[in-house]
């Protein structure tokens, strides 16, 4: 049975919810009552871990449950940088959050100071994010497109 | 009847809805079945456009604060083997090839590495390059701040989304 370990954190998870996060990263179950499924193996309530997810979610300690696309398949997608000047950093930032078509934005020790990720439905509509993006800025964004992973993902390990 | 896949992936990117029949409530949106909704999912999956489907955690959020984009020089040739032997390091969670941008980016393998505390990741670092004796040029980007953490919208939502996200 797990326990958790005292750290530093202040998120201090129980063993029930420390297993609906790291049991079910992949292969959620595709049945008509997924969350009975995982109630049965955890020997618990559906009514339970319904609630529990739903709290894990409001308290954004989940993201979604859903899927994570193959960039390489699906749409268009590119990881970005910046270089801001600090005292137009948050401004810039809270501009570039708001797209809906970014989807992770990070602050990062450089001085490619601001990090985010571009997805669209095709090329030509991320290149209008960008032309966006550099137009409201008056900076010129830096494309790093995926040409390889390496990676396969199976999701993160708690 | 087989789903627009799609329209199905516009419904599903940011999350299913967590409630007793939740392939039940998107179908309803689509006007097909739950089953075809179910095989959708599947079918996505093994043509690989989908890499997993499940939960996703917010690691900063259970303390995994320390997040470093550590980014390498690493010469043409010797990529795919670098890119290989950093996937497999337990402490990597993402490991991708880029392009250069000279002269200002000569960085072309991108590796991620989260802990709890800086000192964790950097150990982690260390002990990754000494054990495979890494000459390469590199450098190691911390986050210091998150602004935004979702799920990619590759589809614009011609039905309203399903959206589990809570974002701040």
């Amino acid at each position: 049975m797990y326990t958790s370990k005292p750290s530093s954190s202040q998120t201090d998870l129980n063993s029930l919810d420390h297993k609906l996060l790291q049991n079910f990263q992949k292969e959620f179950p595709l049945s008509a009552r997924p969350f009975l499924d995982i109630a049965q193996q955890l020997n618990v309530e559906e009514s339970t871990v319904i609630e529990r997810y739903q709290q894990l979610s409001e308290q954004g300690i989940i993201s979604r449950i859903g899927p994570v696309f193959n960039p390489h398949k699906v749409g268009a997608s590119t990881l970005a940088a910046m270089a801001i000047d600090e005292k137009k950093l948050e401004q810039t930032a809270n501009f570039i959050s708001k797209l809906n078509e970014v989807n992770h934005n990070y602050q990062r020790e450089h001085e490619y100071n601001l990090w985010f990720v571009v997805t669209a439905e095709t090329e030509e509509k991320l290149q209008q994010v960008f032309i966006e993006i550099e137009s409201f800025t008056g900076l010129q964004v830096m494309q790093l497109p995926m040409i390889k992973s390496f990676h396969i993902d199976l999701g993160f390990a708690l | 009847m087989s789903v627009d896949l799609k329209k199905l992936m516009a419904l599903i990117q940011q999350g299913i809805p967590i409630c007793a029949r939740p392939y039940q409530v998107i179908a309803q949106k689509l006007g097909c079945d739950e089953k075809d909704i179910i095989n959708g999912i599947e079918t996505l999956t093994q043509k690989e456009y989908i890499k997993r489907f499940g939960v996703v955690v917010k690691h900063r959020k259970l303390g995994y604060k320390a997040n470093a984009m550590v980014v390498w020089n690493i010469e043409d040739e010797a990529i795919g083997t670098m890119g290989e032997k950093l996937a497999r390091e337990k402490a990597i969670t993402l490991c991708y090839q880029r392009p250069r941008r000279l002269p200002q980016w000569p960085y072309n393998l991108f590796t991620m590495i989260h802990g709890k505390s800086r000192e964790q990741v950097s150990s982690q670092l260390k002990q990754i390059i000494k054990t495979h004796q890494i000459k390469y040029e590199y450098s190691v980007l911390f986050s210091t701040r998150c602004f935004k953490q979702q799920g990619a919208n590759y589809f614009t939502q011609e039905t309203s989304p399903i959206n589990s996200e809570v974002e701040g």
